[in-house]
């Protein structure tokens, strides 16, 4: 059985249809790459797999190890094992990067029927998951996301997923941004996350992230569908050839 | 001894009185306005929870607005500090405490100043001399017991902290009755000479049928620092008037609030700050929490003198509604006189954060887990500014058990 297996996917935020019919099977083990210019819903997918409210499936199944997956509210997307690293991670202030991550933690073990870690367990637990992204203790202190730059946002992204220990990790423009050694430390974390009954989907614009995380498949989005799949190799022609010669609309006016 | 004196006769404020216009007085209809034949007594009644872990600080306990000290712990204080209930002082004529007492808050600044000034026979005075540091913060307990049921308790506080002097100084409102129907009506007047530091914790804890009006106000001379921490849980009724007047250059003046309502509850902020010269800075935000049909009222007003130049004010009033039919009245007013100054203000009332709480489901957070989590961030911001670890510490579980009460 598909770990994630979607079928005709078509979703709608507010009166516009985003989403127009997309297939996608990824096995456990595997890196799928998801492509595209601007504002060919590569966001909006990855979105509704986590299940923002804003945005409504019209038609298509998705399914997580068979299991109905758009029936699911996004917490119990998160206790089944999927993880969205967010585009635009959000500021919490007044609450620790330590507590919330603990929270965090307790909440999907207490739904998986776990026991709950104390916090100085939790503590030896985060330390070995701090390398990945080599942190020191001292962010554990600061408010989730509050202050931070651009860079530290995605890192933060990576240590939760290294602490959630997800199934099917989603990863939305994670590069975005990033300088070169921010993007090596990320991709270096994604790539230690990576075992043979986990998935990874990578949403990106670039190519220069598959350099880091080599896809085992390239999708390329254009137009709420996808247009052309591939091995890893289709990045590499994306970035010489641009989006154009798939969706047969230069790339400034496909963004508006 | 009994304190009852002549019938006072009072007019109560009402909502045409724009200090009053969002705050019914009708609640007080049924109380008298007097104090009680006699305090109540402590009994075996166990204070520990509110003693913030520390029974061996300077800790005066007033029950129904008198001194209790067989209750009270007065260790030495350092170097001539002087802390004793305000009776004692009054009877030995203290010199500071007659240079200062009823000269802050004047018998007729409110309805309720006048009345606590005709009322009240007892309270506690603090007297830190020039340069002292007193190192353990002075606590001050007041406790309504139920010999207070039905009628007004009127304590007041007097701290004169000299020039160059430090002190942290904790008001606690409890009361040893859930339900029990009192008035509280407390004066404090806390004056800082010089270059002298202050750092002042007012936590209201009154019972749930209790009605509590307070006015605090503070008299800051030059290169003075004065941080106050103002929570307010308790009460059916509960105002209090914070002003602090800025009377030399250099000063710095810093407000934090927090009010967490429910059921039907009303709490009041009023604050105040005159900025009466120049190079002065007064930083203040207060933040609500509320449920049910609870409402809270904000009020904080900055006047800048013409005189008042380089003053640097800002004020933020933020307020968090977990019901439909939770109400604030928040009304933000600064009177500018000077032409080279900063001041800006700012209220919002909100719901909380969608985003953030995606951000959370998408983490495996959801439920009240959330909602807790969020409301603590929302609040998070004013309790961190306790310095006091100890109090800071105790305080956050009251608010979080509050909380957790407010959101099952």
């Amino acid at each position: 059985m598909a770990l994630l297996d979607i079928r005709n996917l078509h979703a709608t935020v507010g009166e516009t249809e985003i989403l127009k019919g997309i297939s996608l099977t990824v096995n456990a083990g595997e890196v799928h790459a998801i492509m595209g210019p601007n504002g060919s819903g590569k966001s909006t997918l990855a979105q509704v797999l986590a299940g923002h409210p804003a945005y409504k499936v019209t038609a298509g199944t998705a399914t997580l190890d068979g299991e109905d997956l758009l029936a699911m509210e996004a917490e119990v997307r998160a206790h089944a094992g999927v993880f969205l690293a967010f585009q635009y991670p959000v500021e919490i202030p007044g609450v620790t990067n330590a507590y919330f991550l603990r929270i965090a933690y307790n909440e999907i073990r207490k739904a998986r029927g776990l026991e709950e870690l104390d916090p100085i367990d939790f503590i030896d637990l985060l330390e070995e998951k701090l390398k990945i992204v080599e942190w020191g203790p001292e962010i554990m202190e600061r408010a989730v996301n509050f202050g931070f730059s651009g860079g530290e946002k995605k890192r933060n992204e990576i240590l939760q997923m290294a602490v959630l220990e997800p199934k099917l990790a989603i990863l939305d423009e994670t590069d975005s941004g990033l300088d070169i050694d921010a993007l090596r430390i990320v991709a270096n974390g994604v790539n230690q996350l990576k075992s043979p009954d986990k998935a990874t989907i990578v949403v990106t614009h670039y190519q220069r992230l598959l350099d880091f995380i080599v896809p085992d498949y390239v999708h390329v989005l254009a137009g709420g569908r996808i247009v052309k799949s591939g091995g890893k190799e289709l990045a590499l022609e994306l970035e010489a050839k641009g989006y154009e010669w798939l969706t047969g609309v230069p790339e400034e006016a496909a963004a508006r | 001894m009994t304190a009852t004196a002549a019938p006072r006769t009072i007019t109560l404020p009402t909502s045409k009185d724009e200090e009053w216009r969002f705050t019914p007085l009708g609640g007080l209809a049924g109380l008298a306005l007097e104090l009680g034949d006699s305090p109540g007594r402590l009994g075996n009644a166990d204070l520990t929870p509110y003693l913030f872990g520390h029974p061996e600080w300077p800790t005066v306990v007033v029950v129904d607005g008198r001194v209790d000290a067989a209750a009270s712990n007065f260790p030495t204080l350092p170097a001539g500090a002087r802390l004793l209930p305000l009776s004692q002082a009054i009877a030995d004529g203290d010199s500071v405490m007659r240079a200062h007492l009823h000269r802050h808050i004047g018998p007729g600044a409110t309805p309720f100043t006048a009345l606590n000034t005709s009322l009240s026979v007892d309270g506690v005075f603090l007297h830190v001399p020039a340069n002292v540091t007193l190192t353990m913060p002075v606590h001050v307990v007041h406790v309504a017991t139920s010999a207070a049921a039905g009628v007004t308790i009127a304590p007041r506080t007097l701290a004169v902290i000299e020039q160059g002097a430090t002190a942290t100084l904790i008001e606690t409102f409890v009361s040893l009755d859930p339900q029990g129907n009192y008035f509280t009506d407390a004066c404090a007047e806390l004056v800082l000479g010089a270059n002298a530091r202050l750092e002042h914790i007012r936590v209201q804890r009154e019972s749930a049928a209790a009605h509590h009006i307070g006015f605090t106000q503070v008299d800051q001379q030059r290169d003075s620092h004065y941080r106050s921490f103002v929570l307010q849980l308790g009460g059916k009724m509960a105002r209090h008037n914070l002003h602090a007047t800025l009377n030399g250059p250099n000063i710095e003046t810093l407000l934090y609030g927090l009010y967490l309502t429910s059921g039907e509850q009303l709490i009041d902020n009023h604050t105040a700050i005159f900025h009466n010269e120049p190079n002065c800075n007064s930083w203040e935000v207060y933040k609500g929490v509320l449920a049910d049909s609870s409402r809270a009222v904000f009020n904080g007003k900055v006047f800048v003198l013409p005189v008042a130049q380089k003053t640097d004010a800002k004020q933020t009033n933020r307020n968090l509604l977990l019901s439909d039919t939770a109400k604030v009245d928040t009304k933000p007013q600064l009177e500018i006189f000077a032409d080279d100054v900063k001041c800006t203000h700012g209220a919002t009332v909100g719901k909380l954060d969608e985003l953030q709480r995606y951000y959370l489901q998408t983490r495996g957070i959801a439920g009240q887990t959330a909602q807790a989590l969020l409301i603590w961030a929302f609040v998070a911001e004013v309790m961190m500014e306790v310095t006091v670890a100890a109090v800071r510490d105790a305080l956050e579980a009251t608010v979080r058990e509050r909380l957790e009460q407010m959101i099952a």
